[in-house]
């Protein structure tokens, strides 16, 4: 059942019971059954047994679908959100030599809710908090200041 | 009460009603056999391998549909026991998987007889713990036992470390189960039921596809009464052998890649498939964009990961299927059976076109000839378990079941050397009947040191080899789809059966002959202990209807049909 085409994007997300092994079983459950994960996110929710994963995956829509249930069917999964009015947001951290262009790059870190958050003898450190696709585009965007390294959180989500 | 961790097991068990545990102790579990040891309220069967004590347990829940259980120990214990794990998965067989672990002091430090076991038991059960304080055991094991016996039923393992089972801690088993994250959802929602018996009413074709949860849910009477109701015919997959009685004037055969002609016609020319508790499986449908590609489709399984998943469900049923089952008989007034009396017709005509049979030879026994017997000289008395290969197609076919749990195999792992050690379990759980298990010359072999085991706890499991001197399945694939290039399928070098049973104290008997297989299946019941018939059957022979590996299911390798004399 691996169906190539009409492959969209998707966000799931999971709530699950915070207890050993539980992150296994889910990334297990996506490799068992071939599908993707583009990224994934996970932290305890405050003041309650929960953690809420936030997965971003790809697949057709039976795929996906396939995908809610199966994670529905582990057990200690509470609850299983896809294909909701989601925010999103992601974000990344930038590392560019000193002797490139600061205010150019501070100025766009600022167009995507970022800034400069580190500065030392010969880097600096930038941050931006966007949506996914904004942070695609910043990422372009900042290629021609020869970023060194670049890390991203991977997206999370709420349903609105 | 404070108890040891190795007491709570016994417990736990206890509680649970467990007669009989299949294992085999080692270091890790030690603490719990020393307290198997010491109490008399179940039996222990030693295996003599740990992959057959799980197969045991299978068997023993098949037939009993209880939950059965196993006791392992550490590393190469527990993964020896993995493949009856998959097992149990494949097949949803409830069971209870107890395994011994390292002391926690040692995990992670790849210590003597260590081995990840959660980590590997992951993929093949349908939860499992490692349990890290003694405190936490009455709540894991009274979980495990929910879980694998509810919704849609699995095996569940616990993985218990050394030190844990020495600890001293607080043991209460009242507490009922608290799952906020499992609430498997059995009752089926009403407007569905009433909307898919609408549209039974208007089919003019509709098809029951009857699958293994329907002996899982316990609804086989049920649904017998759903089909002589509404007499509309069925199918059967594998799995649900038994569920319908081979007599049963609507019920076709089995379907899918060895079903009958008239099953799988049937299946491609309905407009309405009435799944129950079935997984359309990929032996099943055959090539998918082609199956019942006409017909809509009414699903009802207690796994909704199940509906949907292969073939698209108009009619989507979550539900048990006794339950679900039971509500559309309140609706069964608005059918009227005599609308479908052409379609019955027409599968009866499929059916005399190319009825399921095999050609009988005087001189030579056929494979086919030994089931057929068996059914005319055991029929409902027998029990009946197959390994994996030709064999167990055959006995799927030619067997006449006659109720639900009469049949275990394995269905979706096909496990070779699954059969032996099965019939033992399925003859622990009911004594009164003959346990036969129709196996192979290449299954046997695999798990036949549990002569052993029949011996010493007195299971007179009767194996029927159907001897071909090949492995006879892969060997037919060969000769097929390989230009009969059968590598490594010559099984020509062979162990004397006679000997071999004989020399774990069964009994053993090779027969050419209609007649010395008469005289050896009398004998054999009559001593009731363990036995091996080997039987010499015709070797080339093909397990017949086909459906080739992904073809359509109307698209059949059919029996060749012989000059009349």
């Amino acid at each position: 059942m691996t169906e190539i085409e009409n492959s969209e994007r998707r966000v799931v997300s999971v709530i699950v019971v915070n207890e050993a092994s539980v992150l296994s079983r889910i990334t297990d459950l996506f490799s068992g059954r071939g599908y993707n994960i583009t990224s994934l996110t996970v932290a305890p929710i405050p003041d309650s047994k929960y953690s809420r994963l936030t997965i971003v995956t790809s697949g057709s829509v039976r795929v996906i679908e396939q995908i809610t249930k199966q994670l529905h069917k582990l057990i200690p999964v509470l609850r299983v959100y896809e294909h909701c009015d989601l925010v999103e947001k992601e974000m990344a951290l930038v590392k560019f030599p000193i002797t490139e262009n600061v205010s150019d790059i501070a100025a766009l870190c600022d167009a995507y809710n970022g800034k400069i958050v580190n500065v030392s003898d010969d880097m600096i450190i930038t941050m931006v908090a966007d949506e996914p696709k904004r942070v695609d585009n910043f990422l372009s965007m900042v290629k021609r200041y020869n970023p060194k390294e670049i890390v991203r959180s991977g997206a999370v989500a709420l349903e609105r | 009460m404070q108890i040891s961790g190795a007491q709570m097991v016994i417990e736990a068990l206890i509680a649970e009603g467990v007669d009989t545990v299949f294992g085999y102790p080692g270091g890790a579990i030690m603490n719990v056999y020393d307290e198997i040891y010491k109490q008399t309220d179940f039996h222990h069967i030693l295996t003599r391998h740990e992959q057959a004590a799980v197969h045991a347990a299978e068997g023993y829940a098949k037939a009993s549909g209880k939950v059965g259980v196993a006791m392992i120990t550490s590393g190469p214990g527990f993964t020896n026991a993995v493949t009856g794990l998959a097992d149990a998965y494949m097949d949803s067989i409830p069971l209870v998987v107890i395994s011994g672990q390292v002391p926690m002091s040692l995990i992670g430090t790849d210590a003597f007889q260590e081995i990840d076991a959660v980590g590997i038991s992951r993929s093949c059960t349908k939860h499992n713990y490692l349990v890290t304080d003694a405190s936490d055991l009455a709540r894991v094991l009274k979980e495990a036992f929910y879980i694998a016996a509810s919704g849609r039923p699995g095996p569940v393992h616990v993985d218990i470390p050394k030190d844990v089972t020495a600890q001293i801690a607080t043991f209460d088993y009242s507490k009922p189960v608290e799952l906020e994250t499992y609430k498997p959802h059995t009752k089926g929602n009403p407007r569905q039921v009433k909307k898919a018996m609408e549209a039974i009413a208007k089919a003019k074709r509709p098809l029951f596809y009857l699958g293994g949860g329907i002996i899982n849910s316990n609804a086989s009477y049920e649904v017998r009464e759903l089909v002589a109701k509404t007499q509309i015919p069925a199918v059967e997959t594998f799995m649900a052998r038994g569920v319908l009685s081979y007599d049963d004037p609507h019920l076709i055969s089995m379907l899918g890649m060895h079903g009958s002609y008239a099953a799988n016609m049937a299946m491609s020319e309905t407009d309405l498939v009435i799944a129950l508790g079935a997984r359309f499986d990929d032996r099943v449908t055959g090539k998918l964009s082609e199956f019942a590609k006409n017909a809509g489709v009414i699903h009802v399984d207690i796994d909704p990961a199940s509906i949907s998943k292969l073939v698209n469900a108009d009619f989507p049923i979550v539900g048990d299927v006794r339950s679900v089952v039971k509500d559309m008989l309140a609706h069964v007034g608005n059918i009227n059976p005599s609308r479908y009396e052409t379609w019955r017709e027409t599968i009866a005509n499929f059916d005399e076109l190319h009825p399921l049979t095999f050609h009988e030879d005087t001189d030579r026994i056929k494979p086919q000839w030994v089931v057929k017997r068996v059914g005319e000289l055991l029929g409902d008395d027998a029990n009946i378990t197959t390994d994996v290969g030709q064999h167990q197609m055959w006995a799927a076919q030619f067997y006449p079941f006659t109720r639900p749990r009469q049949w275990t195999s394995s269905g979706g792992l096909g496990t070779m050397g699954f059969g032996f050690p099965a019939a033992m379990g399925v003859k622990s759980a009911t004594p009164d009947k003959i346990s036969i298990n129709f196996t192979g010359d290449g299954s046997i072999l695999m798990n036949c040191q549990e002569l052993m085991t029949a011996v010493e706890k007195k299971l007179p499991v009767i194996n029927i080899i159907l001897n071909n001197n090949y492995l006879g399945m892969v060997r037919q694939w060969q000769t097929l789809f390989y230009d009969k290039r059968h590598s490594e399928t010559d099984l020509s070098v062979q162990p004397d059966f006679v000997k071999l049973a004989e020399a774990f104290g069964g009994i053993g008997y090779r027969v050419t002959t209609k007649e010395e297989f008469d005289a050896a299946l009398k004998d054999a019941v009559e001593k009731n202990i363990v036995a091996f018939i080997d039987v010499v059957v015709e070797r080339l022979e093909n397990v017949m209807p086909m459906v080739p590996s992904g073809g359509s299911l109307f698209n059949m390798m059919l029996l060749e049909k012989k000059e009349k004399k």
